[in-house]
């Protein structure tokens, strides 16, 4: 068995009005200094070992990101 | 012997009652569609309703577009079968390929619903036949999610092509890129938009009835195919 991470963001053309929202409450809180947020998803994947590294690309390419608006990024961390 | 048009239901879809109404106000029969079937039942259209399919988990329309009636809907599109996509269908559509790009999170963040005016710009369409070229139609909108993008490409492609089928006449409401509301296939049998033209059949019930002409198009087309 293994982990697998894949982690899902906005591709850098895409406007993210939740990124800019966080963004907007940071100095709310107090916080100066941050430019910049954007907003994306983390996926955790419990997989044996039976899982090719191609078939987990095909999942994040075909139902974990719209490659039409984000990024994915495949990790096994264990 | 009347058209038979068909109404896809998923979980969570909200707006397949009133498309069903508006397919039987414009004279047609509505069929209704389940999710779990893959089996479009014969019907000469399809209609991918509004509302929160899936409750909109992953991103808006991604669970729905692999659902086993969706196989059949793309694969009878694909023969020219025409299919309108509203609001979370046109979500559908776009993350089932039928459409180019992608709908997200409004400009705004706010939600937006109310009554919002539109262009019709392509009249050629299976589904837009009916109306003027230029006609300016009152529709709710009523969704989180509207914002229409893509790539410069695919915007300028949209447009040399004429398949920019709906655009905001006023206000952009939700920053959909070149003010975008809706969109056809390259086959013009295909189109989505986000506003709800079921919503706009009677004065009793919407703001007009300019929706109608969506269905009476249709199955205009279906009598001179």
């Amino acid at each position: 068995m293994a982990r697998v991470v894949v982690e899902v963001m906005p591709k850098a053309e895409i406007l993210d009005p939740q990124g800019q929202a966080v963004v907007g409450a940071l100095p709310r809180l107090g916080f100066a200094g941050i430019s910049d947020v954007r907003q994306g998803k983390r996926f955790e994947l419990e997989v044996d070992d039976s899982v090719s590294d191609a078939e987990l690309e095909q999942i994040a390419e075909a139902l974990l990101a719209n490659t039409v608006i984000e990024d994915w990024k495949v990790v096994r961390v264990s | 012997m009347s058209a038979r048009i068909g109404v896809i239901t998923f979980p969570g879809t909200l707006d397949d009652v009133d498309a069903a109404r508006a397919v039987r106000l414009a004279g047609a029969e509505a069929v209704s569609l389940w999710h779990a079937d893959a089996d479009i039942k014969g019907v000469d259209a399809v209609i991918v309703p509004g509302g929160f399919s899936y409750g909109d988990y992953l991103r808006c329309g991604a669970i729905a577009r692999f659902a086993p009636v969706m196989g059949e809907v793309v694969r009878a599109a694909g023969q020219g079968l025409p299919v309108l996509g509203i609001c979370n269908g046109f979500q559908v559509l776009c993350e089932a390929g039928l459409l180019p790009g992608a709908l997200t999170r409004n400009e705004g963040l706010h939600f937006i619903c109310r009554d919002e005016w539109l262009q019709v710009e392509a009249t050629n369409t299976a589904w837009t036949s009916r109306y003027e070229p230029g006609a300016q139609i009152l529709i709710p909108l009523k969704s989180g999610e509207g914002r229409y993008q893509a790539s410069a490409q695919v915007l300028d492609e949209l447009e040399g092509e004429g398949r920019v089928v709906f655009r905001y006449a006023g206000d952009n409401p939700n920053g959909s890129q070149r003010g975008i509301a809706g969109i056809s296939s390259a086959n013009g049998r295909v189109v989505g938009l986000m506003p709800h033209p079921e919503h706009a059949t009677e004065a009793l019930t919407g703001p007009s009835d300019d929706g109608l002409g969506m269905f009476f198009s249709v199955i205009d087309s279906l009598i001179n195919a």
